[in-house]
């Protein structure tokens, strides 16, 4: 039933029924998530933000492996705080997904499943959900200290030299995201404005 | 003649940048509960209600309100009767910024050169200091933690004097629209209107320190303030873009004396994360 619409923000369901979202995602999966849902992701999130997708897009130029296969898997755009004694991370709010929008086709052409950040993404990245059949999911900017909650295990990956721009393997626990970009051209940001505009 | 000495100074601004990231303002708490209860927008009422719940698990368990633990911003009131020992302001600052980033879990978040290399300092200095002597004896420093994400949406323009009133409300609800999603609303505009290019925008940036609900001393301002906040609710960006009628919670205005060719207008886009303290020594 795909008809390039988002759902009403405002029917979206409650926190407790929210979809619950699994990684690795297949095409069937990601064909099951509309604009506007909210959901609960339980599993493993990747992160990665500005400096670690430069290095990630140098080492496909260069013909180099990846640190982690990304087919299948979603990115998470953060730089968290460190950790406080005996947690396992500080803060963990999204960052700017458009800082990523030059590096994001490429890797959802390798077969990136999901993003997860904040704010708008360009035509480019919004044609490339279209095609190789993925998501871009928003989490509420600024709630890290919320959000860190949800992050149960944090391993380091690759580029440590980079401090809060590392790229770690984290998995998260009904981690709360809400779909902004779907693979049907469904667009939250565009669906609610719409909605709630007043003259 | 009283004197300071850079320790104290530096003492003083590790605890304020600890705290100002950790607990957040009763005045940004209230204006959450406000936009609760006009918030027509079931999403955007689950975003505030996560706010909400935000600002609480980070004031009871010291972690930050946001991972963008912000540029560290000093705006200091110096008396002219006092003198700073043992080096200069801006080292004190940085000492301080240095100690409460480091030794209080929070995020390094400045490049060294802005185009070369973009190497982290690691302890997020420098700070950006603002000094403005003042008549007296005390030493007032307030510490603002700035996000790069709005902070990247704010905006200047040097409007022409004919363009008056209408053009300069038209910009302010332009930049609020402009930010949008990205720059994590709901937003607060800090307006500077007059002086120079470079005055108008710390103008913009002092203007956010004015306690939330409160209104602007100028009567004449105030309303110019409630009218570009109506109309920016208006837009329907809402909580996190997600569609709403709270896409910002206040709209600050200060203004100075300015050329007779000129009308300069700064918006210091804020986001929710609205985060300063001050402390006077």
């Amino acid at each position: 039933m795909p008809t390039g619409k988002a759902s009403a923000p405002g029917t979206s369901p409650a926190s407790a029924q929210r979809k619950p979202v699994r990684p690795p995602l297949s095409d069937a999966a990601v064909a099951e998530l509309r604009a506007g849902d909210l959901v609960a992701i339980t599993g493993v999130l990747y992160t990665a933000r500005d400096a670690a997708h430069a290095r990630l897009i140098a080492a496909l130029d260069a013909g180099q492996p990846l640190p982690f296969d990304v087919k299948g898997q979603i990115i998470y755009y953060v730089g968290p705080t460190p950790p406080h004694p005996g947690e396992v991370i500080g803060s963990a709010g999204p960052t700017t997904g458009g800082r990523m929008d030059a590096y994001a086709p490429r890797l959802l052409a390798l077969g990136l499943k999901g993003m997860i950040g904040k704010g708008y993404r360009n035509a480019a990245v919004k044609e490339a959900l279209k095609v190789h059949k993925a998501i871009y999911f928003g989490a509420v900017g600024g709630a890290g200290a919320y959000l860190r909650k949800h992050i149960v295990k944090v391993e380091m990956i690759a580029y440590e030299e980079l401090g809060t721009e590392a790229v770690r393997r984290l998995e998260v626990v009904d981690f709360p995201a809400i779909v902004i970009n779907d693979c049907y051209g469904g667009d939250l940001y565009a669906a609610g404005q719409k909605q709630y505009q007043r003259a | 003649m009283r004197t300071i000495h850079v320790e104290e100074i530096s003492g003083a601004v590790a605890r304020l940048v600890v705290e100002a990231n950790t607990v957040l303002g009763e005045d940004m708490l209230r204006s959450f509960d406000r936009a609760l209860a006009r918030e027509s927008s079931p999403a955007g009422r689950s975003v505030l209600i996560m706010l909400q719940d935000n600002a609480r698990i980070s004031r009871e368990e010291g972690a930050a309100y946001c991972q963008d633990t912000g540029f560290a911003i000093a705006f200091v009131e110096l008396g002219s009767e006092v003198h700073i020992a043992g080096g200069t302001l801006q080292q004190a600052i940085d000492g301080g910024v240095r100690r409460g980033y480091t030794q209080g879990f929070l995020r390094a978040s400045i490049v060294q050169d802005p185009l070369y290399g973009r190497k982290n300092t690691g302890d997020n200095t420098p700070a950006v200091v603002h000094i403005e002597q003042v008549p007296g004896d005390h030493l007032r420093i307030t510490m603002m933690a700035k996000g790069g994400g709005c902070e990247n949406r704010s905006q200047f323009k040097m409007l022409k004097p004919s363009d008056g009133l209408p053009g300069v409300m038209d910009f302010i609800v332009g930049c609020i629209a402009n930010a949008g999603p990205d720059a994590c609303p709901p937003l607060i505009a800090g307006v500077g209107i007059g002086g120079t290019f470079e005055k108008a925008a710390l103008l913009s940036k002092q203007a956010l320190l004015r306690e939330l609900g409160s209104p602007n001393p100028d009567p004449k301002l105030d309303e110019l303030e409630k009218q570009a906040l109506e109309r920016a609710n208006k837009l329907g960006i809402g909580p996190q873009g997600y569609g709403g009628d709270t896409t910002a919670l206040a709209v600050h205005i200060q203004t100075y004396p300015c050329h007779i060719a000129s009308l300069p207008v700064a918006v210091t886009i804020e986001c929710h994360a609205h985060r300063h303290k001050h402390v006077e020594l």
